[in-house]
């Protein structure tokens, strides 16, 4: 079932990639230098890798049928602790620490909104989402703080054949496969999110289990905020991470993931994450014009998800069985 | 049975015939009904008996089958609840369906409002207002914002609404299930004033003093179809509920009668004393031995449920205390019961029960696993034996560990469930409703295993609405009326009569046993 679900976001992706191609003709290029591999498609892995993270975060989220639109925030609140932490002459090590820890805690706070005070996931973490911009604004006073360390710039910039960002994040996505896969996590996870009551009864931590995905979902995006600070050796509180928690929902959703909750597919987000990305890239390659590339990301999405839905699938082929009977019908198991 | 005697009018609604089917499953079949103007009319069955769908019918939310209904003699055919309304028949629902945060005014004038140069006129409107109040008696600031007042006021806006249209036909579904006694006393009182203006009243309520105080006429439905049409006066509270709830014999013979031969272990499983949640259930004591069913009866709304998610954990109780095995539980939740042995299969398997979208599999061992934690998983081998186990031993169909929870009948539903707690291997069994809406070889089955479990030395508390059930898998019942432990019958006491008496019993006796 996930395949099939997965089967248009894949065609998406080809067709994209065959989009460059035709205006790139060395889009697919691969070389290797000074032990790096350089091309397009690695650029589209090393500037995914945050966005990839966040979304691996934010498909446990949604399997428990909340969301956390804080995560760009606290992106930036990373990145901020991370650079000021070493413009003030710090360690590289110590802000990565220090700045994680923060995330934790953020995320601590956001489980508890959800989970123990029951306020609704997309205002609870509407909360932080405006209110940590601020926080990272009043970090870095304001200011892009500019560092120059070279072992912080390897989170971002560095490689190891591949970017260290997309190893971190595959690494983290393989890791979470594992712990939900192998243990009872990931079952326990659905089941709070299909059916909290029917959980609670049977004796599951719903409250546990929701409360540790936001940290989670919290610490992927502190991670991520390392990784683009660390990309541009600098914290820009106003823009790290601006609009990532919709790239990261989007490729959640894409990946068939349903915000309704229950079943989630890692696979699925990482292909999710791969199209926005390959999107967002596609738009500069192609030379769409800028006042307008946001038009163009929100065509393709909507007809991506138009052509996963159910509704849209059958009314497509109820239409072609038989024009007159098809909304009949639905109306009649409706009422 | 069916008293035919008029009271000289024509009805003002008369249905005939009326069947109403979901997918095919029948819920109202060839249901006559009648109601006449000036009268209230008690519309009475247990739950699933097709009230409410036949109440639905008439309002226009669901359109008949098969039937038809008769307007003051003009065949009607409504496809929209409001065209219901405008053509009289007004509806005040269990839970009230205004706008809390508009005006008192607003509400009851709503899609009604004077107007003035194209604008509301909000002074007409808050005279008109008070002016339909007036008629039942309400006097309330018609500008107060309606959720600043009592669900009991809000209820009398509700039926203020009703005037608007000049009802002719007024439908209440069961208005007093929130309200107090004074409360009730004072909706009877408009009821009766509109009754007496020839509005006639379409009255439900499980409460049977309330219907013996206020109905004209009851009819009676059962299971979706039609029981009879009686007065009150020639129908006792005793074959009142011997209508509602039918009797017909028994399904499963296989089910011996049992107390005698099973020695009720010494040591309680369970004792409650002075348990009670406010508005839930008064104070009760309870104690339940090992491989002893314990039966519990009442109509619908008398605590039954109440009282068993207070025993399992899934409500916490305001007062007294609980004890598994000797042993006082303090903490709250659901786990620390499960963690004690006591397995609580809800009434309401779609909200409380399964989880539809995972698979058979991870529904049966759903309680297991979480009861062992998230970091210990259930190896995949014992897992395949316990459902191939409960598969074949409760009959679960399609015999397909990988299927859609969602996708099965709801009997095969409840029996994942009730293998879900077979596998903890509880000392407590709590089913509420096992059996409701599920076919009859499964009920049979079920009440089977039941049986068995029993024999193998669990304790079982089996609640439900069918006498007969309760009686025939039952070492004592436990008898509930408007939310009292009001008897408790053992051995040969235990009979469908004497369980309907005790249920029928007059409501004063019935506090002054619990008291």
């Amino acid at each position: 079932m996930i395949r099939g679900r997965l089967l248009w976001p894949l065609i998406a992706l080809a067709g994209l990639i065959v989009l460059n191609v035709v205006f790139t003709p060395s889009f697919l290029e691969l070389r290797i230098q000074d032990g790096h591999l350089y091309g397009s498609l690695v650029d589209i892995l090393r500037n995914g890798a945050p966005t990839l993270l966040i979304a691996v975060g934010m498909t446990l989220v949604i399997a428990t049928r909340g969301i956390d639109l804080s995560v760009g925030a606290v992106a930036a609140i990373a990145g901020a602790i991370g650079c000021t932490w070493i413009a003030d002459g710090g360690d590289a090590p110590t802000a990565v620490l220090l700045a994680l820890s923060v995330c934790i805690l953020l995320g601590l706070w956001n489980g508890f909104l959800v989970s123990v005070l029951g306020i609704q996931p997309i205002i609870a973490t509407l909360v932080l989402m405006t209110a940590g911009r601020g926080g990272a604004m009043l970090l870095t006073e304001g200011q892009i703080v500019t560092i120059s360390n070279p072992t912080y710039r390897q989170i971002g910039a560095g490689f190891v054949i591949l970017p260290i960002a997309i190893l971190i994040s595959l690494a983290v996505l393989l890791a979470v496969a594992l712990l939900t896969r192998r243990t009872a996590l990931g079952m326990l996870i659905e089941a709070v999110g299909v059916n909290p009551e029917a959980s609670r009864l049977a004796g599951v931590r719903s409250r546990t289990i929701t409360w540790t995905v936001y940290v989670f979902a919290a610490l992927c995006a502190g991670v991520a905020g390392l990784m683009i600070s660390s990309n541009v050796s600098a914290a820009d509180a106003n823009n790290a991470g601006l609009w990532i928690e919709m790239d990261a929902i989007l490729a959640v959703v894409i990946g068939g993931t349903s915000l309704a909750g229950g079943r989630y597919s890692l696979t699925g987000t990482l292909v999710g994450a791969l199209v926005i990305q390959t999107l967002t890239t596609t738009v500069y390659t192609i030379g769409v014009p800028t006042n307008i590339t946001l038009l163009f990301k929100a065509v393709v999405v909507i007809t991506v998800c138009l052509l996963q839905s159910p509704r849209v699938a059958r009314a497509v082929s109820g239409r072609r069985k038989s024009p007159t009977l098809a909304p009949r019908s639905q109306k009649v198991a409706a009422g | 049975m069916t008293d035919s005697s008029a009271t000289g009018d024509n009805p003002v609604v008369d249905m005939r015939g009326i069947t109403v089917e979901f997918s095919g499953v029948k819920a109202l079949a060839d249901v006559d009904f009648r109601l006449f103007p000036g009268e209230v009319h008690a519309l009475m069955g247990e739950n699933g008996a097709g009230k409410s769908t036949l109440i639905k019918a008439l309002t226009g939310v669901h359109r008949p089958t098969a039937g038809t209904i008769l307007l003051k003699d003009e065949p009607v055919e409504f496809t929209a609840p409001g065209q219901a309304r405008n053509a009289g028949i007004s509806t005040v629902y269990q839970e009230v369906n205004l706008c809390p945060n508009l005006s008192v005014a607003e509400n009851i004038l709503l899609g009604h409002e004077p107007r003035r140069l194209g604008a509301i006129d909000g002074r007409a409107m808050r005279a008109r207002a008070t002016e339909l109040m007036a008629r039942i008696g309400l006097s309330i600031d018609p500008a107060s914002v309606l959720s600043s007042h009592s669900i009991a006021v809000q209820q009398l806006v509700a039926i203020t609404r009703a005037l608007v249209v000049d009802a002719c036909v007024l439908v209440l579904d069961e208005p007093t299930s929130s309200l107090d006694s004074d409360e009730v006393e004072e909706l009877f009182r408009i009821v009766r004033v509109l009754r007496d203006e020839g509005v006639a009243i379409l009255f439900v309520s499980h409460f049977l003093d309330q219907v013996y105080e206020i109905a004209d006429r009851m009819t009676v439905l059962r299971n979706g179809t039609l029981v009879g049409e009686y007065l009150p006066e020639n129908l006792d509270r005793m074959a009142l509920v011997s209508a509602m709830l039918g009797r017909e014999a028994g399904i499963l013979d296989e089910v011996e009668r049992r107390s005698e031969e099973r020695a009720p272990g010494s040591a309680p499983v369970l004792v409650a004393q002075g348990l009670g949640r406010t508005g839930a259930i008064e104070p009760f004591d309870l104690e339940i031995h090992e491989g002893e069913v314990v039966g519990l009866a009442g109509l619908l709304g008398s605590g039954r449920t109440e009282l068993a998610r207070l025993l399992s954990g899934a409500d916490r109780a305001d007062t007294g205390t609980l004890m598994v095995d000797g042993e006082t539980i303090r903490s709250r939740g659901p786990r620390s019961l499960i963690a004690k042995g006591v397995a609580f299969c809800s009434e309401d398997r779609k909200a409380e029960g399964v989880v539809e979208d995972l698979s058979v599999r991870a529904n049966l061992i759903l309680a297991t696993q979480a009861a062992r934690g998230w970091a210990r998983p259930v190896a995949r081998r014992t897992a395949e034996a316990m459902v191939a186990e409960y598969i074949e031993r409760l009959d679960i169909r399609p015999a397909d560990p990988d299927a859609l929870m969602g996708n099965l009948s709801g009997g095969n539903q409840q029996k994942v469930l009730l293998a879900r707690w077979l596998v903890t291997r509880p000392r407590l069994l709590i089913l509420d409703e096992p059996t409701r809406g599920i076919d009859v070889g499964a009920k049979a089955q079920i009440q089977k295993v039941v049986a068995e479990l029993a024999a193998e030395g669990m304790a079982v508390l089996f609640i439900s609405a069918e006498l007969e059930e309760v009686v025939r898998v039952s070492d004592r019942v436990v008898v509930l009326r408007d939310r009292h432990k009001v008897a408790e019958l053992s051995g040969a006491g235990i009979s469908v009569n004497s369980v309907m008496s005790a249920i029928a019993e007059n409501a004063h006796n019935g506090v002054a046993v619990a008291s």
